[in-house]
């Protein structure tokens, strides 16, 4: 099952790739890892999505605390959460296709951000599953370039990750 | 950072390592000097509270200073400079990591200018041991020096120990700061749990209290969580048997009645069988390895409870579902047991625990361990069972290699008391026998060492008899030589056809002069007859170190045996 786990970690040099080296040493499947300070520069925040069995994931959740940089963690797929990640897709938008590009624009509440007379930079945000469907409903051809972030996750309501 | 009033001198960066190590109370370095770390050994050389021991490759300081912790309690310490000397280091690092030991590796990096650079010896010492450290740090400013180095035997030392390491770039070792050395070092993203959970530990309790067959399987934990007397107290109030892993050997008295033997790939009969068809299981410090329960699924044929307490959550429910997990430091969580079981009135049913241990008895009966005692060749178990009654009333330390011989002394030597039985559990490294042996040594001068090890394992640190001239340290070497990698021609034997690839020792080296060019006593052994004699007169030579080259039976194998793959009561038996 898919799982994103969010992890507070001391801001320190190598942090990342400690994570990153313990889901490879381990054979633990990484999705998507994204990562950045927080508010307290000190601490950076780190959402990763995997999947796996319940034990796998319980194994995952343990040894990530076991890092000694690792200040938190917490499986936001525990509870209720939102997820959210940003796409920049680069289309082409000439002839008739330009109307149409704007129009899916639109409808998926994307934002184009640079324009050139073949080509429109779209901005995306979603979860996974709504960037998926934004880039299926495209004719393949018209994609010319895309980036994603990953994805970043918080809890709602009063659920927060944060150092006493 | 606060200063000590009247401090105003500026330390470099090498002598502000020293006063760290004497700060921490550190007896013995082990290491080897390289251009990265000369500042550092400049200081050594400056200071007479740390003595240095050299070794003659880096991957035996590391062995020593691990044999150093496990022996004692405290932190092993090891000095090795960039580039080759931390990639010499890593078998080393790993095996103590594998093993949870607690060591700190201070290696030099070349200067922080250079560092990216491929500088001559230059490696990326916190990349490459990274997965085999329990942390590591890169200090790039000298004023973090004292701070880093507090932080890493803090973290060496405590929840589950491993080793640490701190690499110091050149540069970093010259550069002057003022000094000053934290008490403690509160680290908010690093806090082990020390006290069981209280309610885990009554249900635990209570389901041992109902046990029809219960069984206590106990690891390296309790041996490094200083929890023997604990153990013991409760295994004799309980009544129920105790088996140990390789790791856990002297963790519970080998003589007790109690006890029922080493478990797992090669544990008697008896343990096994009483580890797959028990109804509640306590595991204490160890993590169910593959080499203890065999394949997990058989395991699982069976229904039991189980109860597991160990300092590390992640050991827990990773290879086998548990029933009560208990997360703590294993002493605290036995006084607590122990306390808990004192007051109460509830003891174990009678009638089940007699009816338990006549099975086990039956087990027993099979003799599990039995092998030809009237032979003309030399039986390794013989010179193993022949060492264990000469020196079991001595103040005895035994360490081994890896192979057959490491699981012959498992078997046939028994350790009544923890920290007594040193060798590479997890890893398997062959080579640690020798390096091991001159760490305890060390730790326990009075004491006398005895290295159990086979003419291949030996081989891959043999180098240190010279670093056993240099400081007089008077081990005696059991060397069980078959003229063959024995475990490796064992597998071949059973699993691959007796086609044994390249694990005859052809061309070995004549053991007695070798030792003698090292400038020390060497013996070869090839008569039955000959064990006894040979065996007291190498222990009567209180100070000197002695090599008894035994020739033994070339085909003998050790059993029990579970193959891989398979479950804990399908083994192969003599």
């Amino acid at each position: 099952m898919r799982h994103i786990i969010s992890l507070l970690m001391e801001n320190e040099p190598g942090a990342l790739s400690r994570v990153a080296g313990l889901f490879s040493a381990r054979g633990y499947n990484i999705e998507s890892l994204t990562v950045a300070p927080t508010e307290d520069p000190s601490l950076s925040r780190m959402t990763v999505v995997t999947s796996g069995s319940d034990d796998v994931i319980e194994q995952i959740t343990k040894q990530l605390n076991k890092l000694v940089d690792v200040v938190k963690v917490v499986d936001l797929s525990d509870g209720d959460h939102i997820e959210r990640e940003l796409m920049l897709v680069k289309v082409r938008a000439s002839g008739k296709d330009r109307e149409e590009m704007k129009r899916m624009a639109d409808i998926f509440r994307g934002r184009i951000l640079d324009v050139t007379d073949k080509a429109y930079t779209i901005e995306l945000t979603g979860t996974g599953a709504k960037l998926d469907a934004f880039l299926g409903a495209l004719e393949q051809g018209v994609i010319l370039e895309t980036v994603r972030t990953g994805a970043s996750g918080i809890g709602r309501g009063e659920r927060i990750l944060k150092v006493q | 950072m606060e200063l000590t009033a009247g401090v105003t001198t500026e330390l470099s960066g090498a002598e502000i390592t020293l006063r760290c190590l004497h700060e921490e109370g550190v007896e013995f370095m082990f290491g080897y000097p390289g251009g990265a770390v000369l500042p550092l050994y400049d200081e050594i050389f400056k200071q007479d509270k740390v003595k240095h021991i050299l070794v003659r490759h880096e991957q035996a300081a590391v062995h020593a200073a691990d044999a150093y912790a496990r022996s004692t309690e405290k932190v092993g310490v090891v000095l090795v400079t960039s580039g080759p000397g931390v990639t010499n280091a890593v078998t080393g690092i790993a095996t103590a990591y594998m093993d949870s030991i607690p060591v700190v590796i201070i290696s030099g990096q070349v200067p922080t200018h250079a560092i990216g650079q491929d500088a001559f010896q230059e490696v990326d010492a916190i990349g490459v041991t990274r997965p085999c450290v329990k942390h590591n740090f890169l200090v790039k400013d000298v004023k973090d020096l004292a701070v880093t180095i507090k932080k890493a035997f803090y973290l060496a030392s405590t929840g589950r120990p491993g080793p640490v390491l701190v690499d110091i770039p050149k540069d970093v070792q010259t550069a002057k700061t003022n000094f000053f050395y934290p008490q403690s070092v509160p680290m908010r993203s690093y806090n082990p749990v020390i006290k069981g959970h209280s309610g885990q530990i009554r249900k635990a309790l209570n389901l041992l209290l109902e046990a029809k067959r219960p069984m206590i399987y106990t690891g390296g934990g309790v041996v490094l969580g200083n929890a023997s007397a604990e153990l013991a107290q409760l295994v004799h109030t309980l009544g129920f048997p105790c088996t140990n892993t390789l790791m856990g050997l002297g963790g519970y008295p080998a003589t007790d009645p109690q006890f029922v033997g080493m478990l797992g790939m090669h544990g008697t009969y008896e343990a096994n069988m009483a580890m797959q068809h028990c109804d509640v299981l306590l595991a204490i410090g160890a993590r169910f390895d593959d080499r203890v329960i065999g394949n997990p699924a058989h395991f699982f044929q069976e229904d039991r409870k189980i109860l597991h307490v160990d300092i590390d959550p992640s050991s827990i429910s990773k290879r086998v579902r548990v029933d009560v997990p208990i997360v703590g430091d294993v002493r605290e969580v036995l006084q607590e047991m122990n306390r808990q079981l004192a007051a109460g009135k509830e003891r174990p049913d009678p009638v089940a625990a007699k009816a338990w241990w006549d099975q086990i008895a039956t087990w027993k009966g099979r003799d599990c361990l039995k092998y030809d005692r009237d032979s003309k060749i030399i039986k390794p178990q013989s010179v193993v069972e022949k060492l264990y009654e000469l020196t079991k009333d001595m103040d005895m330390y035994v360490t081994s290699d890896v192979g057959q011989h490491q699981m012959w002394a498992a078997q046939f030597y028994k350790f009544d008391k923890p920290r007594r039985w040193i060798n590479s559990g997890g890893l398997g490294t062959m080579g640690v026998g020798l390096p091991y042996a001159l760490g305890v040594q060390l730790a326990h001068p009075e004491a006398t060492v005895a290295c159990v090890t086979g003419e291949a394992s030996i081989q891959m640190c043999i180098q240190e008899l010279s670093t056993a001239k240099q400081y007089h340290l008077p081990v005696k070497i059991v060397n069980l030589n078959n003229r063959y990698m024995g475990m490796v021609r064992q597998w071949q034997e059973f699993f691959h056809g007796n086609r044994y690839a390249e694990s005859y020792m052809d061309a070995l080296p004549n053991f007695v002069k070798l030792t003698e060019a090292y400038g020390h006593i060497g013996m070869r052994i090839d008569k039955p007859e000959d064990v006894e004699p040979a065996l007291r007169e190498a222990f009567s030579r209180k100070d000197d170190l002695v090599f008894m080259d035994f020739i033994t039976d070339q085909t003998e194998n050790v059993f029990p045996m579970v193959p891989g793959g398979k479950g804990l009561s399908e083994m192969i038996l003599v």
